[in-house]
C-alpha cells in the first residue's frame, strides 16, 4: 500500500482550536482517480494543500509519488501538477507567457517550454488568443489555461481542487474531457468536487469527506448501493395517494401535503412496472419526474445530517 | 478542443546545481514582474503620471510659501519628491505580492520545484526598474520648471545608487508588508500608516526648523530625512553632514534584517 501513487494513514491537521483533519487514510493506487467528495469546508481542499506541500501536517503519514511530504517536499514537487480552487494565473502575461513561465518554473529548458506551451494553446483551444493577456479571457477560458499551466510538465500525479465548480456546463463538459483523457494515459488524479455526478463520472474511487474524516470510501456503485436507487416520483394529489402508494406496492413513500408518492426504481424496467400497477389501479398520474441520489442524499444517509448543514456548521 | 496528453514524464527538467536555479527562477519571476509595468495600466499610469503630478503640484503650491534659505524651493525639493515617490512606488510591491496570495499565484508557485520566494525578488527587482524610469520622468520635468542642480557626472551616479539602495530596501519592507497584510485592501490601509508619515514628517518638502518640537525630533533623526539629506546634498550642495553615512547604515541594515524576514513570512505563508 505504501507505494501507492498517494498514500495517508491518520493524517491530522488543526488551527489552532479547529480540528480541521481528524486522521485522514486515503490509498490511490498509481494510474487511477480518486475523488474527494464532501460539502465546503469539510477538509478537501486541506487534504489536497498537505499533498502539494503548501502547508505541513500536524501528524501521520502522508506519501505522494513514494515521497514524504515533510522529508522530501521537493521531490514531491517535482512529481505533481496542482490546478487549486481559483484560476492561478498571472492576469497581466498573455496565455503563452503564462505557460512558458510555468515551463521555465518547472525547470524545463527554454526550448521545451516554448514547445509545450505552443502544443497545450493548440490542444486547450487557446491559440486564437495565445497572445492576449489572460485578464481579457473568459471565466472558462482562464480555468482551461489554469489546468494547461499543471500539465506542462507532464506530472504523473496531479490534483485538482474543484475543477469545475462555478463553470458553465459546456466549460464542464470539455474540463470533463480533458481530465478523462489524463486518466487514459495513465496520469494518477485526486479531484475534490460538491458534485456526486462528477464523481461518479469521472473517479474510480470516491471518498466521501465529512467534518474532517472520510466517513465512506469505495466505487461509485458501492457509494450508491449505500444511499438507494433512482426514486420515482408521481404526483397524484391528495385524495389519492393512499391507493398510488398501494398499487405502486412496498417501500413507496407517501406525502400527503405534496400529493405525492415515491419508490425506489432503478432502471427503465423497474419505472415501468410501476407506472403499468398504477395504470391498472386507475390512478391518474398529474406528472412524473426521477431523482439520482444526490450528494444530500449520501450525506443524509452517512451522517444524518445534509450537505448545507454540514457546510454551515462549518 | 482535443486534449491528447503526452506520455507521462516525457519532458524532463534540466539538471542544474541549486544555485543556478535560483538565479533562473528569479530571472524568470523578474521578467514576469517587469512585463507587469508595460501591460498593467494600472502601474504604467502611476509610473509616468505620478512624478508629474507631484514635482508640478509642490513646486507651484508650496513653492511660493516656503522658505528654503540659500537654495529654491525647486532644488530643495527635489530629493524630497524622489524619496517619496520611491516609498509609494515600493508600495506597487506590497500590492503585486498581496494580489499573487489572494489570487493562489503563491500557492502554485510553491507547488513547484522552484525557488518560491524568487517571486518576491521579482516584485522587488521591478520596483528599481518602474523607480529608475518614474525619477528620470521626474528629473526631467524638474528642469523644465527651475532645477538648477549643483552635482557633476560621480554625485549624479551616487544619487542613482543611493535611489537604488534606499528603493531596494523599502521595497523589501513592502513586500513584509504585503505578506502581513494578505489583501490588496488592506495594504492600502498599511501604506496610508507607514508611508505617509515617514514621507512627510521628514525634511522631504519643508525645513523642518518650523515643526513642532517633538515632531521635529523625529522628522530630523528618521532614516528617511538621511536619506533625502544625503541626496539634497550630493544635488544641489546643502550640507553633507552625517547624512550619507546614517542613509547607507539604514539601508544596508534594513535590507539585512528584512531580506530573511520577509522570507520567512514567504514560507510560513
Amino acid at each position: 500500500m505504501q507505494d501507492a501513487a498517494i498514500y495517508t494513514k491518520g493524517l491530522t491537521k488543526s488551527y489552532g482550536k479547529l480540528s480541521v483533519l481528524k486522521g485522514v487514510d486515503l490509498v490511490v493506487e498509481r494510474g487511477t482517480m480518486l475523488a474527494l467528495l464532501g460539502p465546503n469546508g469539510a477538509g478537501k481542499t486541506t487534504i489536497v494543500r498537505i499533498l502539494s506541500t503548501l502547508i505541513e501536517p500536524d501528524g501521520g503519514e502522508v506519501k505522494v509519488g513514494g515521497f514524504d511530504v515533510v522529508r522530501e517536499g521537493n521531490d514531491v514537487r517535482r512529481t505533481i501538477g496542482l490546478t487549486g480552487q481559483y484560476a492561478a494565473i498571472d492576469d497581466y502575461l498573455t496565455g503563452r507567457q503564462n505557460l512558458e513561465m510555468m515551463g521555465r518554473l518547472y525547470h524545463l529548458s527554454k526550448a521545451d517550454s516554448a514547445t509545450r506551451a505552443q502544443e497545450l494553446l493548440e490542444q486547450f483551444s487557446l491559440t486564437d488568443a495565445s497572445e492576449r493577456i489572460a485578464k481579457t479571457y473568459s471565466g472558462g477560458m482562464r480555468r482551461r489555461l489554469d489546468l494547461a499551466a499543471s500539465l506542462v510538465a507532464t506530472p504523473p500525479i496531479i490534483f485538482l481542487d474543484e475543477p469545475t465548480t462555478g463553470l458553465d456546463p459546456r466549460s464542464r463538459l470539455q474540463m470533463w474531457e480533458v481530465i478523462e483523457g489524463l486518466r487514459r494515459a495513465g496520469t494518477t488524479i485526486l479531484l475534490t468536487t460538491q458534485y456526486l455526478e462528477e464523481a461518479d463520472k469521472l473517479a474510480d474511487r470516491i471518498a466521501v469527506i465529512d467534518h474532517g474524516t472520510v466517513i465512506a470510501e469505495g466505487t461509485a456503485d458501492e457509494l450508491k448501493a449505500k444511499v438507494g436507487k433512482e426514486r420515482l416520483e408521481v404526483v397524484v394529489g391528495e385524495a389519492h395517494v393512499e391507493r398510488a402508494a398501494q398499487a405502486m406496492g412496498e417501500g413507496a413513500h407517501v406525502d400527503r401535503e405534496e400529493g405525492t408518492v415515491s419508490i425506489a426504481a432503478a432502471g427503465v424496467g423497474e419505472v415501468r412496472r410501476a407506472l403499468e400497477a398504477l395504470e391498472n389501479a386507475g390512478v391518474m398520474v398529474e406528472s412524473l419526474s426521477l431523482h439520482k441520489p444526490t450528494l444530500d442524499d449520501v450525506f443524509l444517509k452517512l451522517t444524518g445530517h445534509e450537505a448545507e448543514e454540514a457546510a454551515a456548521k462549518n | 478542443m482535443a486534449y491528447t496528453p503526452k506520455p507521462i514524464g516525457s519532458i524532463q527538467p534540466q539538471k542544474r546545481s541549486a544555485l543556478a536555479w535560483a538565479l533562473s527562477d528569479s530571472w524568470v519571476l523578474t521578467q514576469r514582474s517587469l512585463r507587469h509595468i508595460l501591460t498593467n495600466k494600472d502601474q504604467l499610469l502611476g509610473l509616468a503620471i505620478q512624478p508629474i503630478m507631484f514635482m508640478l503640484l509642490f513646486r507651484y503650491v508650496f513653492g511660493g510659501a516656503i522658505e528654503t534659505g540659500s537654495t529654491t524651493y525647486v532644488n530643495f525639493l527635489v530629493a524630497g519628491i524622489l524619496i517619496q515617490m520611491a516609498a509609494f512606488g515600493a508600495l506597487t510591491t506590497s500590492i503585486s505580492l498581496a494580489a499573487d496570495l489572494q489570487r493562489g499565484i503563491v500557492e502554485r508557485i510553491k507547488s513547484l520545484p522552484t525557488i518560491s520566494s524568487a517571486l518576491m525578488t521579482g516584485h522587488v527587482i521591478a520596483d528599481l526598474a518602474r523607480n529608475v524610469l518614474s525619477s528620470a520622468i521626474l528629473i526631467a520635468v524638474a528642469f523644465l520648471v527651475g532645477f538648477r542642480p549643483t552635482a557633476g557626472p560621480i554625485e549624479w551616479l551616487y544619487i542613482l545608487g543611493l535611489l537604488l539602495l534606499f528603493t531596494f530596501a523599502i521595497s523589501w519592507l513592502a513586500a513584509i508588508m504585503g505578506l502581513l497584510a494578505r489583501t490588496v485592501e488592506a495594504v492600502q490601509w498599511m501604506g496610508f500608516f507607514f508611508v505617509f508619515p515617514l514621507t512627510f514628517a521628514s525634511s522631504a518638502f519643508v525645513p523642518t526648523e518650523g515643526m513642532p518640537w517633538g515632531l521635529r525630533l523625529f522628522a530630523e533623526n528618521q532614516p528617511v530625512t538621511h536619506v533625502i539629506e544625503a541626496m539634497r546634498a550630493l544635488m544641489v550642495g546643502t550640507p553633507m553632514g552625517n547624512h550619507a553615512l546614517m542613509a547607507a547604515i539604514w539601508c544596508i541594515g534594513t535590507v539585512i534584517v528584512a531580506v530573511p524576514v520577509a522570507a520567512y513570512l514567504f514560507r510560513k505563508g
